[in-house]
């Protein structure tokens, strides 16, 4: 039997991911494991090329956990991360609230019109992500849009720049399509017979919907609050340009860490911290990716 | 829902295992006769149209309880329109729908007493075997053990209680027909609608099942509307077909009604195949009538029933299995004989069909049936031969 080796041509994933995946993350990682220092790189240990094997050796002895021993024994650090998930699940939450309705709403209209919905959701792509989140900033401040037209209906002001609800209201704006999509072709393609069927054994509309729509949506709700909850955890851009400082999220702290206190390698145990307690909901995430593809077949 | 054999006898699992003739409680089983029965369901002048398309137009039809009806037609024809319609899923434009004498306009689906089984079974894929048999219970809010208790009933109905906590997805096209079958019977409906139920089955699997279905109508009771385009399913299992037409009715009556006295030309080729011939009426002479037809120099004889008055157009039906076909000339004074040449021969096993091409290169078809395996000759390609039939095998069609 000939022995099967892989075309090239499904190499070039593991490439991609080596060169844009693991090598970075070595770097970060031997950065992290480093002795911290105010300053720019090179930090200590370095490896000594010219002692060879010994040289190596050196260097390894020289790496150790300290900065995460430092990330641990630090109060604001475990804070900025409990916050982080908080912040981000309730984002996600919301997402899913206004996402399903609005995925469901378009499966259920005309494929002409299906098709313009979809593209009203993915246009906001089309404009640089940043602008769009210095948009909420003209939007939430006090002399901004939203006073504006709360002051047209004669209601009170209200201050949201620079607050917690800010940031989420940031939060699910930016990912509400990353919610709706999954959801929506999940709910696309069910099958309208099955809803037929329903209502054939006696069920009315609104029962139909949780025996039926639903439960057989729970593959797209899983993709969609992974997809939304993952990146949400580790935002920067939103925090920083809406929340104040009550919004701590890790983002932001390893922002705080690289460019204003310049520790680098500390930074990098962050980061690094922060990876691994996303592991988690990635790998079940694609654990439900493969399911579903599965179950198409 | 009615008291099981209210219409027809039930079958009695007691009487020994003893399988009850079908086709002797067919005959017997006539309400539409009986000027004194009330019918389940009844359309009166129902149109419906998508558009500027119209699916069904001006109907009207009962269907009486304890039936095994069989709505047939091509695609397009309507019949799925109109079984819809009773289901709640599509509202009627003109004309009202009853059922046991309620008017079901404005009843939604979920309210009304009929049951379906759907063409693509529409089994819930997130449930078992047996949630998707309980799941029309279920709303009714019966109590668990009763649930339980009929499931039980239900799979043991259907022989699928080895797969009761199976997926769909782990269902062959056969068992899943059988889930839907008993999901769609479990709430006792007083109809059961069924859209092409043996469509998606092979051929042998649907032979098997036609019967099955029968069996079951007798034993719960219930009265049956089934959409079909497959002639013969209809032929076997329905007590009365309504061929339908561009949203019309061609024809209602019995299988053999139907199939022996097609009242029009459509009908006549719809069902099975069938020769026609263009003719004039030319003489009646009681019993007898005289046809003119370009294919006989002497003319067709026929009975005169239905037959039209002298000098009007008609075409004579005569189906492929009532002509005989010989090598040898019938005697003389014989009426209805064709001559010709085989042009084709299909043979497929219990019939062999025969293309015999007539001067002036009519071709029609004859069927005989293979009831010997040996003959002294067969008859072959290019041979001569006689086709005859009887006076009474033509219809005379207006």
């Amino acid at each position: 039997m000939k022995a099967s080796w892989p075309r090239p041509s499904a190499l070039i994933p593991y490439l991609w991911l080596a060169i844009f995946f693991a090598l970075p993350f070595l770097l970060v990682f031997r950065l992290s494991l480093s002795d911290s220092a105010l300053s720019i790189p090179p930090y200590a240990p370095q490896i000594d090329w010219s002692g060879g094997l010994a040289g190596f050796r050196r260097f390894l002895a020289g790496l150790d956990f300290d900065t995460y021993g430092r990330l641990v024994s630090d109060h604001l650090y475990i804070k900025a991360y409990i916050s982080s998930l908080s912040f981000a699940a309730q984002g996600t939450l919301f997402a899913l609230l206004i996402g399903y309705p609005m995925a469901y709403g378009m499966a259920r209209c005309r494929p002409q019109t299906r098709n313009l919905l979809l593209m009203l959701v993915i246009l906001p792509f089309w404009t640089s992500f940043l602008i769009r989140v210095y948009a909420w900033v003209g939007i939430l401040k006090p002399e901004g849009l939203l006073n504006a037209g709360l002051g047209l209906l004669g209601l009170p002001n209200i201050d949201l720049l620079y607050t917690p609800a800010a940031v989420q209201i940031g939060l699910v704006y930016s990912y509400l399509p990353f919610m709706v999509l999954p959801l929506y072709a999940v709910l696309e393609k069910q099958d309208h017979t099955l809803l037929e069927a329903a209502a054939d054994l006696g069920s009315p509309p609104w029962k139909s919907f949780w025996q039926v729509t639903f439960p057989l949506s729970i593959p797209g709700v899983v993709a969609g609050c992974l997809l939304c909850f993952i990146p949400m955890v580790g935002e920067f851009v939103i925090p920083d340009l809406l929340g104040g400082p009550g919004s701590l999220m890790i983002g932001r702290s390893i922002w705080m860490e690289f460019f204003a206190n310049r520790d680098w390698p500390f930074a990098s145990a962050v980061a690094v911290a922060l990876l691994i307690m996303l592991v988690p909901p990635i790998v079940l995430y694609q654990r439900q990716q493969v399911r579903a593809l599965e179950a198409g077949r | 829902m009615s008291e099981p054999g209210a219409g027809k006898p039930a079958k009695a699992r007691a009487n020994g295992g003893r399988r009850l003739n079908i086709g002797a409680v067919r005959s017997s089983f006539a309400p539409w006769n009986d000027p004194s029965a009330v019918p389940l369901v009844r359309f009166e002048g129902v149109g419906k149209r998508f558009g500027d398309q119209v699916a069904v137009e001006d109907l009207s039809l009962e269907i009486y309880p304890g039936e095994f009806f069989a709505l047939l037609g091509p695609s397009g024809c309507g019949k799925t329109t109109l079984m819809r319609m009773l289901a709640g899923f599509e509202t009627p434009d003109t004309g009202r729908i009853t059922l046991a004498g309620e008017d079901l306009a404005g009843v939604p689906p979920h309210r009304r007493p009929v049951n379906m089984m759907f063409q693509s079974y529409a089994l819930f894929p997130h449930l078992s075997v047996e949630q998707n048999i309980a799941f029309g219970l279920k709303q009714e809010g019966l109590p668990k053990a009763e649930i339980a208790a009929r499931v039980v009933e239900m799979l043991d109905l259907v022989k699928m209680a080895p797969f009761a906590r199976r997926r769909p997805d782990q269902l062959s096209g056969g068992q899943k027909q059988r889930v839907a079958l008993a999901r769609a019977v479990a709430r006792k409906p007083k109809m059961l609608l069924l859209d092409e139920p043996l469509g998606a089955l092979d051929k042998k699997l649907r032979e098997e099942t036609q019967f099955e279905l029968m069996d079951l109508q007798v034993e719960l009771g219930v009265t049956f509307l089934i959409v079909t385009h497959d002639q013969e399913e209809a032929m076997v299992m329905a007590d009365r077909i309504a061929v339908m037409r561009e949203g019309r009715i061609a024809q209602i009556g019995r299988p053999e009604e139907v199939y022996e006295t097609p009242a029009n030309r459509y009908v006549a080729e719809f069902l099975g195949d069938v020769n026609l011939f263009d003719a004039r009426v030319s003489q009646i002479d009681h019993p007898m009538a005289r046809l003119e037809a370009a294919e006989s120099l002497e003319g067709f004889f026929v009975l005169d029933d239905d037959c039209p008055a002298a000098g009007s157009a008609v075409s004579l039906a005569v189906r492929p299995e009532k002509m005989r076909i010989s090598l040898e000339a019938p005697p003389q004074g014989t009426h209805n004989v064709l001559a010709g040449e085989i042009w084709d021969i299909g043979y497929t096993g219990d019939w062999t069909n025969y293309i015999v091409e007539l001067p002036g290169e009519r071709l029609i078809r004859v069927a005989r049936a293979n009831a010997s395996r040996f003959v002294e000759r067969p008859i072959g390609w290019d041979d001569k031969v006689y086709v005859t039939f009887d006076p009474d095998a033509g219809v005379v069609l207006g």
